[in-house]
This record gives C-alpha cells, structure tokens and sequence, in this order.
C-alpha cells in the first residue's frame, strides 16, 4: 500500500485512495458504481436524492456515499439488505409520481433512472389509485426544454447554473411533492453553456429541442472526437444515427473542458452532415471540370509539382484540418519555396465562470496552434497577394478562400460554392470532413488530441491525410525531387 | 407560572416567574427584577470559565435534542481565527410547542440576556434571533427590548440582530435557519460540516434554543450547584423545563417543572385533567414529532429526558399534546402527516415523497377507501423514511404514524372494516 493513502474495504475488495476522497469515488476503483441521482463529479456534493446510501460498519446508520469520506480501515457494504432496502425504498419514492412515459422519452436507453430501477427496483407499484402529479411542459430557454412530470428534483441543473455558470436562473419552488424546478420569470435559459443541464440531467426531464424526438439512444453510434467549434479542445462524443451526426456531447476531460461544452460546440456539427459535397477527383479539361478517378488525379498533380518552370509554392489552409494533413501539405512541396498561412475566424470570448481555464474562445478553430507549430503563418493576406505569383497554390479546406492566382492552383476541399474562386482550379481533390476521417488537433495550450471517424465519407472523399500523403509518397524522397 | 394560570404549587418557577408580568417587558423593569446582573458577572469572567459553568449545571438543549449546552459551547474553535457566530432559534414551529413565545413575549430580556452571555462564552462578535414569521407580538415586543438594551448598551461590544422568518417550519432546524439567515431558501445542509466548523455563512456557529438561552443568566447569578440540584429523576436531566400542555384538558398552559417530574401529576393536578366525563386516552410529549403515548404509559412517564425515552418516546421540545377518549386518533394523525407533508422542503426525495404519500393513505383511510394492506404499507413507508434523510422531518412525519398503528391499530382497522362512518370525502 502506498504511503500517505487511505486503505479501506468496498464490497471485500481492497482499495487505496487519497485522503478526503469520497467514498463513491473510492468504490469507483473497487469497480463498484453506487447507485445515485444528485452525485455529479463536476458539481457540489447536494447529497437529497439518498440513492446512494450505503452501509458502513461501525457506523450507527446506512450513509450516503456521496458525502461521506474515506477513512483508514473502513469497511463499505453497498450490497447490505439495509442498504439495497433503502435504495429501493428510494427508487419506489422516485417512481410514484413519475409518468413512466419512457416509450416517448428522449432519455430512454441513457435514462438513470431506467437503469437503477432495472437493477435494483422492484416490478410492481403500491401508489395505486393515486392521480400523479402533473404540470406542464416549461420552455426554458433557445435549446431546453423541462418535463416536470419527469424530474426526480436531483437539483444537478440548479447546482450547474448556480455554481458552475455563476448564473443563477434556476431554483427548486415550492415545498414537498409540489416542488418543481423553477425559472426566474424574467430570465431564460440562455447561457453560452446551459445546454449542459441537459446532459447532466439523469432523468428526461431536461431535454434539448435540438435533439427532441430525433433518435432513440440505442440507435446511436458514439464516436470520440474533439470539438472544432474554438480552439479550446473540448473533448465530445459524436452521436451518430444512420450515418448521420445527430448530437454532440461532452465527454469528461479533467484538464480540458472537465465535463461541459459550451452551446457553441454543441450545435457546431450540422455542418458534417451537408449534402452538398464533392464527391469525385475534378481535373481542368479546358474551361470544364471533368470527374475523374483518383490515379489520373493524383498523377495530374504529380506532373504540375514536378512540371512547374519556378519553385514558389504557396498553401492556404484551414485551421481545422488536421496536424497530419498540415505536415503532409508542407512535405509536398520540399524543394520549393514555401509559404503556409490560415486565417482564423474570430468572434466573442465566452468563459464558463465556475471553472478555470475553460471558456468558448474567441479564437474559432480547432487547430491554429498546430498549424503555427508546423510552421504556417497567421500573415494570411501577405500569403495570399504571393500566391498571385506562385507557381503552384494548394488551399487545403478552405472553401471560401479568395485566392487568385496565375500559377498552378490545386484546392483539396469538402465543398465546391458556386462562385467559389477554387473553381478554376487545375485539380480538385475531394476530402472527409473531421467526422469522416482521424487525426490530431493541438489546443491553444499546446495539447494534443485525437479524433477519430463517426461516419463514412462521401463517395470517393478521401482523408486529406492519405491524399497528401499519396502526393508526398508520389514525389518521392526530398533528396530525389530536384 | 402555568401561565394563563397563576402558579401551581407543585411548579418550579424560574423561567416563567415573571409571565404575566407587564412590567417586566421593559429594561428598567427587567433591572430592577435583577436583569443583567448574570450578564455584567458574565463579561468579568473569561468565556472558558463561563462555559464551565454552564457545563456543570448540567443544562441541556430545551429545542428537542437535549444536548447539553456547555458541552456545544466547547466546541468552538479554541484559538479563534475567524468569526464566531451564534444563533438563537427562536422559530418555534414544533405543533403542540409554545413555550418560546410566552418567553419572548413576557421576559424578552432574559432571552437577550442570555444570548449575550453565550454570545461572551463562545467569543461571537454577532448573534442573531431568529424569530418565527409568525410571531408577530413577540416581536414587536423583542424589537422594543433590543433597541432599549441596545440604547443602554447592555451588551459592550456584541452586536444582537433580530432575524424574521418566512413561515417555514423547516426553518427551525438549525443549519436550515443559518441558510434562511444568510438567505438562502431554508433547506438542511448535509452534516458535517458542523455548525462549530462550518456554520453561518460558513464561519463557526453555535445555535442555541430560546428557552435554553433564558435558564442561562439564572445559572450564573444562582451557580451550577443550584441548577444540578434542581432534578426529580435522572442526574443527566437537570434544571427546569417549561411544558406547554394542549388539547383535552381543562386548563391547558406554559407549566415549568423540574425534570423528572411525573407525566400524570401535570396532567391531572395542574392542568385539571381531561374535561368532566372524559378520560384520558393519549398523549405526545415532547411536540407532534414524537412517538405518541397510551393512558396507561403517559401516567407512568416521568419528564426528563431519559424518562420520555423510557416511556417509549422523546422529551423533545415539550409540547403536551393531550387526547381523550373524544378523539379519533387516525384523524388526528393524519392531521400531522398532512402538516410534515405541506413543510418538508424537499430535498430528500423519502420526505418529499413519503409524506405526501403517507398523508394519502391516512386520507383515504379516513374516507372508507382504505385497503387492508395499507396500514402494512404504511409501516413500510415509515421504516423507509426513518434514519435515512438530512434533517428528521422525515423520521417525525413516520414517529406518529408508526406509534399510532402500534398502539391504536383497533381504530384503524375500524376504518378499515367500514365499522367507523367515514369522516373525510376522498
């Protein structure tokens, strides 16, 4: 056993834990999770919903595990008959006012209290003849809405905006079973960052309009990822759904977003989907763009890299694309005179008060900092009036891009606009956006993280990776190219 | 005094000698009755040595837990690094209790009087007396007090604050009276942190009840030997104790005895007795959260704390609340349930639930809807409701119910069998 640890015993199995941890938290690392509602490791302990009471010997009454810290040679019974009693005594409490309305309820398959009652709770109700409570449906704010009917008053969302926010809308009204989750009658739910209480709600009763009646949770694929909607890095969770990024979510990352997202990042996905995209390799066959398979692509790009009289190579790229992808558009061009340079959108800072060093930056993309890392500049407009003259210009993702240019131009992109100037490219590569391929992003703390692929790419939409990669392996080694 | 009664022989009284007493209300009054005496002895004595006092003489909490006084006083930090506060729990909201009242209103200086001692033995610059919203004489009487004491400047360097609650009665527990103070809405705060580490806008507090308070000042001026003395049973339980007797007898009032004194002899000698052609049938005593007693074991109860406990329920803030053999006892329970279900706060899902629950089944056993399994699930109700939440809200709805059906279930079973005409519309 370690120094300076507390030892102690959950369910006969032995674990060492720091001093001050909680006993649901040391009972996490004897693999054993405590059933709970108000407990959320993001938020103050509230220790009201009593679902996680636990036995500990020499103790005079069952405790809650939420609450109650480790000390040296304690011996926790989370399977006690006291114990699970009071449990289900909880879950029946929770129950007799619930709708039971799960076949309609967003939350279904991902619902807490499913699961509790699943495992712990028993069939039959004794509420009988009972009329239920009920009130109606609240419209919170731009993306929550509350089922009152649903909620187990666990308070997670009040605790969220009163501690973590520091925008305190939200309170328990009234007393007794009348209580219900009130909003201050002249606020709304529209914090930059309130469409967490709808992930930390563990019931259906805080449930995002975005997501409303979109797909049941046992349909949805989980894909990790990371948030490209600032250059803060949050780590999320693509929902996918046939294909279809239907949900971004947090997923707990101590050192970066712990366990939010800003509302930002959360609708910052719609995109993924779009319909409109390039589908098939475009090579210039006079003053047409002509489909063609990847082989005559690539070897149309390899003879203009090789072909050109200067050796001036300028690339325009996307923030948010990716730290392989940047580096292989750089070792394109060894041998040429190179400039790399992106521009970043901006727009306002949005911090998320409770917790430090974490904010909706200004800074709108995912991969700035990998990409100065790698030696691009943030001098766009010097980069751009160079590009007139280059031999060869390469605008990797950047579907708006105003580059003009009287050298060779070959644009690697997801979409074509009508009037896009990467029209009069010699070359069109089509690519994966970040749901359809893995790579690395590096946070504006020098942090870097991975992505990986939630769904297909488009039809012959290829990572820009490999396509560069094709290029670089195409040209050969550095030292055969001149 | 068995105010409104004048003085029964067989009554100690300390406490309640002035009730009644008009004059008494006022600070020159007060002095002249050898008001703040205790106090100028207090502040010329080191607070160490004032709890001490308090800690020999054996008082213990008069709010419902008996814990004893000195003792909570100690546990203030020792070297004091930040603010101390104390609290007085002038929310008397206990159904049956009315002692702090008759206190407040008749001797409002023995409460400030006291508070300010305390105020000295446990190094708090600020107390704070919360006073119960509805107690709207006693505070215009308290307020009047204070701002006499305050002109005077009876109490140096301490400052007194009046704090009105809202018609909580949730707000009687102490650390959800520390969040009404601070303003927040009043719900329990999970302990610990206790109020001795962490109370009053998070700063060491201790919180005291009125009647606590008010015995304090007559320790110091008559010593701890004197108070110990005072005790009619068990050495634990010493002192005086007011005892506010309701309900079916003939002369119900604040009566003050010594602890240890017999249950029956209170009943019957000073409070007359049932009404003429009634006997007594049972009786709650220590206020509505206590188990209830049978005839047979309220008059073989002695009043101290370890007696009521022996008796098979809790001294508890001594509020006697006394049924004869008029009263429909599931009724009468039912009525409690309903007043634990309209006051829980919430929090706890087994109080929020439960009682409303509970008082749901009392109600539809009162209407002839009763099922024969409901007295069963009743008492389930109750095991899940006991022991298992913050504050005891909970625990206090379940005592009444659990007793009741203990010890009267031939009345529920009357209900139950259509036997009793119904006395509620479902």
């Amino acid at each position: 056993m370690a120094d300076g640890l507390i030892n102690l015993t959950i369910d006969g199995a032995p674990v060492s834990v720091p001093p001050g941890t909680l006993v649901i938290e040391a009972a996490k690392q004897a693999g054993v999770l405590v059933p709970h509602y108000c407990y959320h490791p993001g938020l103050p302990v509230a220790g009201v919903c009593r679902m996680c009471l636990v036995e500990i010997e020499k103790a005079p009454k069952l405790q809650i595990a939420c609450a109650t810290t480790v000390t040296e040679g304690m011996v926790v019974k989370t399977q006690a008959p006291a114990a699970k009693d009071a449990r289900q005594g909880v879950l029946e409490f929770l129950l007799i006012n619930h709708p039971l309305d799960c076949p309609i309820c967003d939350q279904a398959g991902e619902c807490e209290l499913q699961d509790f009652v699943f495992q712990e709770g028993q069939a039959r109700t004794r509420y009988a003849e009972f009329a239920k409570r009920f009130n109606p449906v609240e419209d919170f704010g731009p993306d929550v809405l509350y089922v009152p009917n649903r909620c187990i008053l666990c308070t997670r969302c009040v605790r969220f905006m009163e501690d973590v926010a520091q925008e305190p809308v939200l309170n328990v009204s009234e007393r007794g079973d009348r209580a219900f989750i009130g909003i201050h009658p002249e606020a709304r739910l529209d914090h930059p960052w309130a469409g967490n209480v709808v992930d930390l709600c563990p019931v259906g009763s805080l449930l995002s309009k975005d997501f409303l009646h979109k797909a049941r949770a046992w349909e949805l694929d989980k894909t990790a990822s990371i948030c490209t909607g600032c250059s803060q890095g949050c780590n999320i969770t693509l929902d996918t759904r046939d294909e279809v990024v239907v949900r971004v979510r947090p997923r707990p990352n101590l050192e970066v977003n712990r366990y939010f997202i800003c509302d930002h990042g959360r609708m910052h996905y719609k995109w993924m989907n779009r319909g409109d995209r390039i589908e098939a390799p475009l090579v210039r066959a006079g003053a047409e763009l002509k489909a063609t398979d990847w082989d005559e692509a690539l070897d149309r790009v390899t003879a203009i890299l090789r072909g050109t009289e200067g050796r001036t190579a300028v690339a325009l790229v996307s923030p948010g694309a990716s730290s392989e992808a940047l580096a292989l558009a750089k070792r394109v061009f060894t041998g040429f005179t190179w400039t790399g340079a992106f521009q970043v959108v901006m727009g306002e800072d949005a911090p998320l008060a409770g917790v430090p060093d974490l904010a909706l930056r200004a800074e709108r993309a995912p991969n700035a900092k990998g990409a100065e890392n790698l030696g691009y500049t943030r001098d766009y407009a010097p980069a751009l009036a160079a590009a007139k003259t280059a031999a060869v210009v390469l605008v990797l993702d950047d579907p708006d891009c105003a580059v003009d240019t009287n050298g060779a131009l070959i644009y690697l992109g997801t979409v074509l606009g009508e009037n896009a100037a990467c029209r009069r490219a010699d070359v069109i590569l089509p690519i994966a956006n970040v749901a359809e391929e893995e790579g690395t992003f590096t946070n504006r703390d020098g942090r870097t993280q991975r992505y990986y692929q939630a769904k297909p790419a488009p039809g012959m939409a290829q990572p820009a990776a490999w396509v560069l990669g094709q290029l670089a392996a195409a040209m050969g080694p550095a030292e055969a190219q001149r | 005094m068995g105010f409104p009664h004048k003085s029964h022989p067989k009554e100690t009284v300390v406490l309640s000698q002035h009730f009644g007493d008009a004059d008494a209300r006022t600070l020159k009054g007060w002095t002249k009755r050898g008001g703040y005496e205790a106090l100028a002895q207090a502040l010329k004595m080191d607070p160490v040595a004032v709890t001490d006092v308090v800690k020999e003489s054996g008082l213990r909490g008069r709010g419902g837990a008996g814990f004893p006084t000195g003792l909570k006083w100690s546990f203030m930090p020792k070297e004091k690094k930040r603010p101390h506060y104390l609290c007085v729990n002038a929310d008397e909201s206990e159904p049956g209790t009315f002692k702090d009242r008759e206190i407040m209103r008749w001797t409002p200086h023995a409460l400030l009087e006291g508070t300010a001692i305390a105020a000295h033995a446990i190094r708090a610059e600020v107390a704070y007396i919360y006073i119960r919203g509805e107690f709207t004489e006693p505070w215009t009487i308290m307020e009047r007090a204070l701002a006499e004491a305050n002109a005077a400047g009876v109490f140096g360097t301490i400052k007194v604050y009046l704090h009105r609650g809202a018609g909580a009665y949730i707000c009687g527990e102490e650390t959800a009276l520390m969040n009404s103070i601070e303003g927040k809405r009043g719900n329990p705060r999970i302990k610990p942190p206790f109020p001795a580490a962490a109370g009053l806008f998070g700063m060491p507090t201790t919180i005291n009840n009125v009647e606590t308070l008010a015995a304090v000042p007559h320790i110091l001026t008559r010593g701890a030997a004197w108070y110990k003395g005072l005790c009619l049973s068990n050495p634990k339980s010493t002192g005086t104790k007011l005892f506010s007797v309701c309900g079916h007898v003939q002369r119900p009032g604040n009566y003050e005895v010594t602890l240890g004194f017999p249950l029956k002899d209170l009943l019957y000698d000073m409070c007359g007795g049932p009404p003429a052609g009634r006997t007594l049938k049972a009786c709650i005593p220590g206020g509505s959260s206590v188990p209830i007693l049978t005839r047979e074991e309220t008059e073989a109860c002695l009043l101290d704390y370890e007696g009521v406990v022996a008796s098979g329920s809790m001294l508890g803030s001594g509020g006697v609340i006394v049924f004869d053999d008029s009263a429909d006892m599931v009724y009468q329970i039912m009525r409690l349930a309903r007043f634990y279900a309209h006051e829980s706060c919430a929090q706890c899902t087994q109080c929020r639930e439960g009682t409303a629950w509970t008082t749901k089944i009392m109600e539809r056993i009162l209407a002839g809807q009763g099922k024969t399994k409901d007295l069963d699930l009743l008492l389930d109700l109750s095991e899940n409701m006991t022991g298992k939440t913050i504050c005891v809200l909970s625990d206090s709805c379940a005592a009444p119910i659990v007793s009741g059906i203990k010890k009267f279930r031939g009345e529920f079973e009357a209900y139950l069998a259509g036997k009793r005409q119904p006395v509620m519309v479902s």
